[in-house]
């Protein structure tokens, strides 16, 4: 498993159209992609979760990634939270 | 009479007919299935359906009021991907054995609930479009054609509150304003009436269904709808409404043109603002520059004397905001009828010719060159003009050049990086104005104010008004001292602007620009009224 952390600098957070995104790039993946704020998480596939999240600016995510493209799965999600979020 | 309030989203006046929209209100049997496929394949099909409408509205939105607005019907198609909303509603039709529309309604009620109980109003907001994706497979699933909301006559519209996807599917051609119950100022609806510049409030808890039909007419401004206003408000209202839109055909006549005469002679026109807060004026007016920012806010906004940081950080924002135009900064104007109780000055008997601007400036070097130098240090963020007020001889100009080299020095040594600045003074004192050619060689540029000008070289306080009748804005003294200053300018390549109350004065245009002035500075309103006078003149007849 691999696992990350990311602080948003994106001023909204992960709103409707970038968690739109996101879940479509994590969906290339057959890695199941977990993204933690706080107490609560949801998987990156899923947009509505992840919009529930309520994470914003400043907030600290935890991206864990468990399967088998895992190495190449959250290399692109990192570098995908870091160009959007 | 009625009279309702609510909330400003875009002001602006609009006259018409009522129309009040209210969305289908489906009643959904509880009634169960024994075979739940049929009903997946509708629910299947119905999503399918709904997202390509939204693809649609995405398209239409796009084109009519841009990608910021439109991105949200891209993200609603990807909404309808979620997996976690799909099978939940499939669970209802499988598990439950319920119907398709029920599943609906079920599935996309929690999911709105879920954004309803967030902390942050952004994410709030986004049950709103939950439920227009639900109130979309409704529609679809009840066969219910969603278009036609309004009728066929323009009309004000009145609702509960509209759907991203009804505000978009709104005929614009036929839609004078907008006014809803609920909303909020981050909905989509407020973004898009925002961009569509479509008087809009919300909030208006008085809405009522007997209105529909009724003339009306919503003032955008004052956040009411006047319901069957009477005459006296229909004239004063129309009134507004058509000066409003002589405004905008100004703008839509004079922006982006310049300011030249018929015979192609070429002034500037620049504004005169107080503070960053007008720097949108500036923009939206379509200024050419900035004649005279008055840089006393820095020091009106503080309790205590403002750092050179804090001054540095302001003019930095506007500088960078309005570059590459060139804003012209007056250092600080403080005396006379302008007082602030940090700087601890006495009382005067005579304070309009007593210890103000220039004068405390070079008697206080500290505080001004805190100043000098927090100009200095923003100067690299765009095109910066400095000048000084209250100029009455030589020395000064010299005193305060010598100070500005000084902060310079300074600079250099602390390695900061400092811009060219052009450097000029106010010339607002029969003194300056009539060594104007003494003082040329010595600075980039004159600005005239004419304000003070006419105060120094007529003897009437501007403050008192029993002298009034006394005084005459178009004293030849002062145009006569006008013209010297200009000729002046001109034989030192100095140039040379006026950035007074009669730089606006329409009746004076052609006299200033017979003269040579080469920058008129105004308030932003006066702009572009301005520059159509100057595209009026033709300099080669009379």
């Amino acid at each position: 498993m691999k696992e990350f952390k990311y602080t948003l600098t994106d001023p909204v957070g992960i709103h409707a159209r970038p968690a739109g995104v996101l879940a479509k790039e994590a969906k290339k993946y057959t890695s199941v992609i977990t993204i933690t704020k706080g107490e609560k998480s949801a998987k990156a596939t899923a947009l509505m979760k992840l919009m529930g999240l309520g994470a914003k600016q400043g907030d600290e995510i935890t991206v864990q990634v468990e399967g088998d493209d895992e190495e190449t799965a959250a290399a692109a999600i990192e570098q995908f939270l870091k160009d959007n979020m | 009479m009625k009279v309702a309030t609510g909330t400003k989203i875009v002001g602006g006046i609009s006259i018409g007919k009522i129309r009040v929209y209210k969305p289908p209100d489906y009643e959904i049997s509880e009634e169960k299935v024994e075979d739940p496929i049929p009903e997946l394949n509708r629910f299947e099909s119905a999503r399918v359906k709904v997202q390509e409408q939204q693809h649609a509205l995405y398209e239409k939105a796009v084109k009519e009021a841009g990608e910021d607005s439109a991105a949200i019907f891209e993200a609603h198609e990807m909404m309808l991907d979620d997996d976690d909303l799909i099978d939940a509603c499939k669970e209802i039709m499988v598990e439950q054995k319920q119907k398709a529309e029920y599943a609906v309604r079920q599935g996309f009620d929690n999911m709105a609930q879920m954004f309803r109980d967030m902390d942050d109003p952004y994410f709030q907001a986004r049950s709103a479009d939950v439920e227009d994706l639900k109130n979309a497979m409704l529609d679809v699933l009840f066969g219910n054609d969603p278009d036609s909301i309004q009728g066929s006559e323009p009309s004000i519209l009145v609702a509960e509150d509209l759907a991203p996807s009804e505000t978009v599917r709104l005929d614009k051609s036929l839609l004078l304003g907008l006014v809803t119950r609920e909303g909020s100022s981050n909905s989509h609806t407020a973004i898009l009436a925002r961009s569509l510049n479509l008087p809009t409030i919300i909030q208006c808890k008085d809405i009522a269904d007997d209105w529909d039909g009724k003339f009306a007419i919503l003032d955008g401004y004052n956040s009411c709808i006047y319901i069957e206003p009477t005459q006296d408000l229909v004239d004063s209202l129309t009134a507004k409404q058509n000066e409003d839109r002589k405004k905008e055909a100004l703008l839509l006549e004079l922006k982006g043109k310049p300011s030249t005469t018929i015979d192609g002679h070429q002034v500037r026109v620049f504004a005169n603002i107080g503070g960053p807060s007008d720097v949108g004026a500036v923009q939206v007016n379509d200024a050419e520059g900035v004649g005279l920012f008055r840089s006393e806010f820095v020091y009106l906004n503080s309790k205590t004397d403002p750092t050179e940081e804090e001054q540095f950080l302001a003019y930095k924002r506007v500088l960078e905001t309005l570059a590459p135009k060139l804003v012209i900064i007056r250092t600080c104007d403080i005396g006379a009828d302008k007082t602030i109780d940090y700087m601890n000055l006495d009382k005067e008997d005579n304070p309009a010719l007593g210890y103000r601007a220039i004068r405390i400036c070079l008697t206080r070097k500290d505080f001004f060159k805190r100043q000098l130098r927090a100009l200095l240090r923003a100067s690299v963020y765009g095109n910066l003009g400095v000048m000084f007020p209250m100029i009455t001889s030589l020395r000064e100009v010299r005193d305060c050049k010598e100070i500005l080299a000084e902060c310079k020095r300074e600079l250099a040594n602390e390695g900061a990086e400092v811009g060219n600045i052009e450097l000029g003074i106010m010339i607002e004192t029969p003194a300056a104005a009539l060594i104007a050619d003494d003082l040329a060689e010595d600075v980039d540029f004159f600005s005239l104010g004419t304000n003070d000008l006419t105060q120094y070289t007529c003897a009437i306080d501007r403050q008192n008004a029993k002298i009034e009748p006394f005084s005459d804005p178009h004293h030849p003294a002062v145009l006569k001292l006008i013209q010297m200053t200009i000729e002046a300018g001109h034989r030192h390549n100095t140039w040379v602007g006026i950035c007074g109350e009669l730089g606006a004065d329409l009746s004076l245009t052609e006299t200033f620009l017979r003269m040579g002035v080469d920058e008129l500075s105004v308030n932003p309103k006066s702009v572009l009224p301005l520059r159509k006078q100057i595209r009026s003149i033709d300099l080669s007849k009379g």
